[in-house]
């Protein structure tokens, strides 16, 4: 059942559930963390409505910067605002920032310990009909592999705008991952949040497997766990938002109850939610994993619930990997 | 910008061949590292630490110091002689170069040693990096500027052009770019890998101010600064013409000696010549 304590929305279940992009989100925490703090500025590369930075820039012009199609230079004025009182903030597609700017996030930004935040948008499959060069995939994997970077994917608008204010408030660089298409609201504005903490959403009596998830794939794995209690098959499901620091405390914890974990996560298995929990088992609790998200593979253009169901990360996918788990339990 | 009076500029004639001799020793003394950039940028860092930049060793964190980018991080062994002759760290510290341990990393890293304004080394995000420094101080209206050293060679790096196409559209006359135009990299004259001429017209067509200066000439480059530092509509970029290697007769003008390690007894010979001109430096202004 619904963990009472993370207070989600109460229509979860229902087919009238609101939906929301993640992005709006970012939006209104970029308004509230501009408010809270006049040293917040905002970057962009000519994609101000998309990322949804366009409130911020019509509340404070004099704080937002228009940087042209130019990630690299995106990154690398953001580090020298960082270094200079200012809590740079800048957006644009995961697949161009931080893909294209990669080595200036790893260079100006954390070895120079900047303290610059990097929004990257339309990550996922669920881009759609943009195709493949548009569907950050790897996003994960490349920010987390980076020292000083904190790692943190929302799994709904108002978590985004949560992790966004929170970001403003953590010294140093911070990587926020967002979809463009509508998803579920899962959450409330009463939801706790806590960066770096899992969050249990859901926890069975009996549990067999913990299901580990980050983004608005989460959904579909609350509505595995829904289907399966139906089955008697018991689960936890945790929101992992913070993907580093990985709280591999709490994850060593609820694996210790479950002895088996199902990964779901819109994003290279390799690299990603995947590999961070598997590298947690390993080291401290090695049992049974299985893995939903993109197997080394690319997308394509599709509506988002095509591409969820091809690239097998739609509901009967996590199901299916849930039941297989506990197959390897024995 | 006090003016150069004949001591002061004796001063730095002759802090610029202490500086080069430190390069000599540190460099062989560390095994590897860059040269030729480091040898012909002596009179630049000596005039921009010595001369021309507002700031304080003793309070490297001073928020209204003017900001010094090197945006070349491979000429660090005349930047860490240079800060430390300017009273950054003990100048016995400099032999701790590339070795295990050091705060003298072999590129420059900002939270390694004080005076670092930023980590450098992978080329052509300095001019970027600069132009967000002049835009924060815009907005706080502080009236500290911001230099950003550059190598000809980082030009080629779209990233570079980025950050002169954005402090143009900003108008960041507080930002002056110094470009060491010493024509050479490291696979050879920058005209036969990757032609930057016409690179004034470039850098006017990008909407700056271009001051061109023989960058050994002391007078004449903080003459170049004070005209950077009186044009209000659009950042500057003074481009320094210099000898590569300069001051060392066997090496000037070689784009080998962008970096190679010494062969035996060519630190004893370039230290000896830069002996020689420190007499000459020394007599010249006696007369």
């Amino acid at each position: 059942m619904i963990n009472p304590d993370a207070q989600l929305n109460p229509s979860l279940f229902e087919e009238d559930i609101a939906q929301v992009p993640t992005r709006n989100g970012y939006g209104e925490g970029l308004v509230l963390a501009g408010e809270e703090n006049p040293n917040v500025v905002a970057l962009c590369a000519d994609l101000k409505e998309s990322t949804r930075v366009e409130a911020f820039a019509k509340k404070f012009p004099e704080r937002f910067v228009e940087i042209g199609v130019a990630e690299q230079n995106m990154a690398t004025v953001a580090a020298g605002l960082g270094v200079s009182g200012k809590i740079p903030f800048i957006s644009s597609y995961a697949t161009f920032s931080p893909g294209r700017n990669w080595e200036q996030i790893r260079t100006t930004i954390c070895y120079n310990d900047s303290n610059v935040k990097i929004a990257g948008h339309h990550a996922g499959i669920s881009v759609g009909p943009d195709g493949a060069t548009h569907q950050a995939t790897e996003d994960i994997a490349m920010m987390r592999a980076l020292p000083n970077m904190r790692v943190i994917v929302p799994c709904d608008a108002i978590e985004a705008r949560k992790a966004t204010m929170a970001a403003a408030h953590i010294w140093g660089p911070v990587y926020l991952r967002f979809a463009r298409e509508k998803t579920p609201v899962i959450t409330t504005d009463s939801t706790p949040f806590a960066p770096g903490r899992i969050q249990v959403l859901w926890e069975s009596k009996k549990p067999e497997v913990l299901v580990i998830g980050a983004g608005p794939i989460l959904a579909n794995a609350l509505f595995a766990a829904h289907d399966l209690e139906k089955e008697k098959i018991g689960t936890i499901v945790v929101n992992c938002h913070t993907l580093k620091p990985l709280d591999e405390k709490g994850i060593i914890a609820l694996a210790k109850r479950a002895e088996a974990v199902v990964t779901v996560e819109e994003h290279q298995i390799t690299g990603g939610l995947g590999g961070a929990v598997a590298e947690a088992l390993a080291k401290h609790h090695p049992i049974p994993i299985e893995f939903v998200g993109m197997h080394d593979t690319f997308g394509e253009s599709g509506t988002p619930s095509e591409l969820m169901e091809k690239y097998g990360m739609g509901v009967k996918d996590i199901l299916a990997a849930i039941k297989k788990v506990i197959r390897r339990k024995k | 910008m006090e003016a150069l009076h004949e001591k002061k500029l004796q001063f730095l004639e002759l802090m610029t061949n202490r500086l080069r001799q430190e390069v000599i020793r540190i460099v062989s003394g560390a095994g590897s590292g860059h040269i030729a950039g480091p040898l012909d940028t002596a009179e630049i860092f000596t005039s921009m630490y010595f001369h021309v930049l507002q700031h304080d060793p003793k309070h490297p964190h001073w928020a209204h110091r003017d900001r010094m980018v090197v945006s070349c991080g491979h000429y660090c062994p005349m930047f860490y002689a240079t800060l430390a002759h300017a009273g950054y760290f003990k100048v016995e510290e400099l032999k701790t170069l590339r070795r295990i341990d050091s705060r003298l990393q072999g590129h420059p890293h900002r939270n390694a040693l004080p005076g670092l304004e930023t980590t450098s080394g992978p080329l052509g995000s300095g001019v970027s990096q600069a132009a967000g420094m002049a835009l924060a101080a815009r907005l706080d209206r502080k009236k500290c500027r911001v230099y950003c050293l550059t190598s000809d060679g980082e030009h080629q790096e779209g990233n570079t052009w980025e950050g002169i196409m954005f402090a143009a559209k900003h108008r960041l006359s507080n930002l002056t770019v110094i470009v060491d135009r010493n024509n050479i990299q490291i696979d050879g004259y920058t005209e036969d890998i990757m032609p930057l001429e016409p690179f004034r017209a470039k850098y006017e067509a990008f909407g700056w101010h271009v001051v061109e200066v023989n960058g050994h000439d002391i007078p004449a480059f903080i003459g170049a600064i004070a005209e950077a530092q009186a044009i209000y509509e659009k950042p500057t970029v003074i481009i320094a013409h210099t000898v590569a290697a300069r001051g060392v007769s066997f090496m000037e003008r070689d784009y080998l000696w962008h970096s190679k390690p010494f062969k035996p007894g060519e630190a004893e010979q370039a230290l000896k010549e830069l002996k020689a001109e420190q007499e000459k430096i020394a007599q010249s202004h006696e007369k």
